[in-house]
């Protein structure tokens, strides 16, 4: 599984933190999507998908 | 409960779709129809007051998935297609192509409408902004124009005069209340968004109610305050909020009040459930209904009655959550914030444009609002949460 953020997409939102917080973080100054793992190992699968989910720009792609 | 066998659902924007990608995602093998009135494919309308009404972004950016990945749905699309009557007890919509569509469960998705102006549609350069074409009728207007007056001081109004400024129009910014979003952000914030405003060149023409519209030849003129006094414009947006887009279930014997009214669950009736902005949902921790016309709770709401169709059932119990973009000011707010709350700065400064601020009422925490804070701002979220469950009492 990969992650791919589109960082001009992402409203700073943080609902992807808080679904899945060892993949994603925000910076501090904009709040915008920090990659923590784009390799996600698959116990966190799910986790990772449900951010993409709850993403309100869709800026979270996943390449499985 | 069984799942069941077909799924309808009408609107075809954030929140239906949605519905259709989590019950796939939970494995969902049955059949989905989506219903959709407008022609485009499902797009997405934050950026339509933003990057589509700047120029930034092209239009097809807005676009909520790929064709491919629409197709890997596996669900019927029947788009420009708008549903104009539901028969509840045998859960079958009628189109006004002459389609009869009949499904097991039925999810209402449509959204809302801009509220307009008493005949506003007789006269050119009068716009509101609901859609894609709306907002790319308003940019082509305002790239031939030099005076917009934006009728309407809540978010979208206040969006739309930022973006407005931006492309070096001359901007009037008018409305009722006190100062921008006041109703929705309180004294301390709207104050300072007046003066960020200001200083970029807005003009505020601040509780002044609108009584109506000028034009000559067929072309708007100018606004016309309750005052009396006319505020000239080549361009005029009513951004005078929404109506539920329910016209269609007028003789369906569903309970509409400013929206579908359900229980906890989102269920209207039997097998009849309703999503996203068009929603009015008993919210358990609040005692009350609610309805939210924001992007985060389509996402949400959906995916909740998705759950529920499947037989998780759950009250949905959101923090509510939105933001708006203003120039380079980024404005997120968890949880609510009543006109009347005790506000205290937590993080940051006001005057340097950077902070957080809580709002209590009633003896609780019950929202925060951060300015150009974002992660700061989610990392409080937490204290919204645990105020909200631990107390349910009404939030005005
Ligand atoms: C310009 C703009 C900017 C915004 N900015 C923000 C923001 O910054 N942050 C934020 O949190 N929220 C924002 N929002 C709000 C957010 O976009 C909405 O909450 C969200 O779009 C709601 O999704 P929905 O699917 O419930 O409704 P909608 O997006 O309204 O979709 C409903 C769909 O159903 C269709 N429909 C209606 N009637 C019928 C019918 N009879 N038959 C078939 N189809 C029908 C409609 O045409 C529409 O395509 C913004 C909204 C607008 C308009």
């Amino acid at each position: 599984m990969k992650v791919v953020v589109d960082e001009e997409k992402c409203v700073a939102a943080g609902q992807c933190v808080a679904a899945a917080m060892d993949v994603f973080d925000q910076r501090e100054e904009d709040g915008i999507v920090v990659v923590l793992d784009e390799h996600p190992p698959p116990e966190l699968a799910d986790e990772v998908r449900n951010a993409a989910a709850v993403c309100p720009a869709l800026a979270i792609r996943i390449e499985e | 409960m069984t799942a069941p066998a077909h799924v309808l659902v009408v609107g075809a924007a954030a929140s239906g779709l949605t519905t259709v990608e989590a019950l796939r995602r939970k494995g969902y093998g049955g059949a989905i129809t989506v219903l959709g009135d407008e022609p485009h494919p499902p797009y997405d309308r934050p950026p339509l007051s933003k990057q589509v009404l700047s120029g930034t972004w092209e239009p097809a950016r807005t676009e909520l998935r790929t064709g491919e990945y629409l197709a890997g749905l596996q669900a019927e699309f029947h788009l420009g297609d708008p549903a104009t009557a539901l028969d509840v007890p045998t859960r079958t919509v009628r189109t006004q192509s002459g389609r009869e569509l009949r499904a097991d469960a039925v999810v209402i998705a449509t959204g809302v409408r801009a509220r307009t102006l008493p005949g506003q549609e007789l006269l050119a350069g009068v716009h509101v902004l609901r859609t894609l074409d709306d907002s790319l009728a308003l940019r082509a207007d305002l790239l031939a124009a030099t005076r917009l007056v934006v009728v309407g001081e809540g978010v979208l109004g206040c969006e739309i005069a930022a973006t407005a400024r931006t492309l070096g129009l001359d901007v009037t910014l008018a409305g009722p209340l006190a100062a921008p979003m006041a109703l929705q952000v309180g004294p301390l914030v709207s104050e300072a968004l007046a003066a960020l405003h200001t200083e970029r060149g807005v003009r505020l023409r601040m509780g002044a109610g609108v009584a109506g519209l000028t034009g000559a030849g067929g072309r708007v003129t100018g606004v016309r305050l309750a005052t009396g006094e006319v505020l000239p414009a080549d361009v005029v947006v009513v951004a005078i909020g929404a109506v539920p887009a329910t016209d269609w279930l007028a003789d369906s014997g569903l309970e509409l009040d400013n929206g579908v009214v359900c229980d906890a669950r989102c269920r209207a009736a039997a097998g009849i459930y309703a999503v996203g902005d068009v929603a009015r949902w008993h919210h358990e921790h609040l005692g009350r209904l609610l309805r939210l016309e924001n992007r985060t709770n389509a996402t949400e709401q959906a995916m909740a009655v998705a759950a529920t169709l499947l037989g998780e059932e759950q009250a949905y119990l959101p923090v509510p959550y939105f933001w708006t973009d203003q120039y380079d000011a980024k404005l997120q707010v968890h949880g609510f914030l009543p006109v009347d709350s005790q506000v205290d700065v937590v993080e940051g400064d006001v005057t340097a444009r950077r902070f957080v601020a809580r709002y209590h009422h009633g003896g609780r925490v019950t929202g925060v609002l951060g300015w150009n804070m974002p992660k700061q701002t989610r990392l409080r979220r937490q204290e919204v949460v645990d105020a909200l469950r631990s107390t349910p009492a009404p939030i005005p």
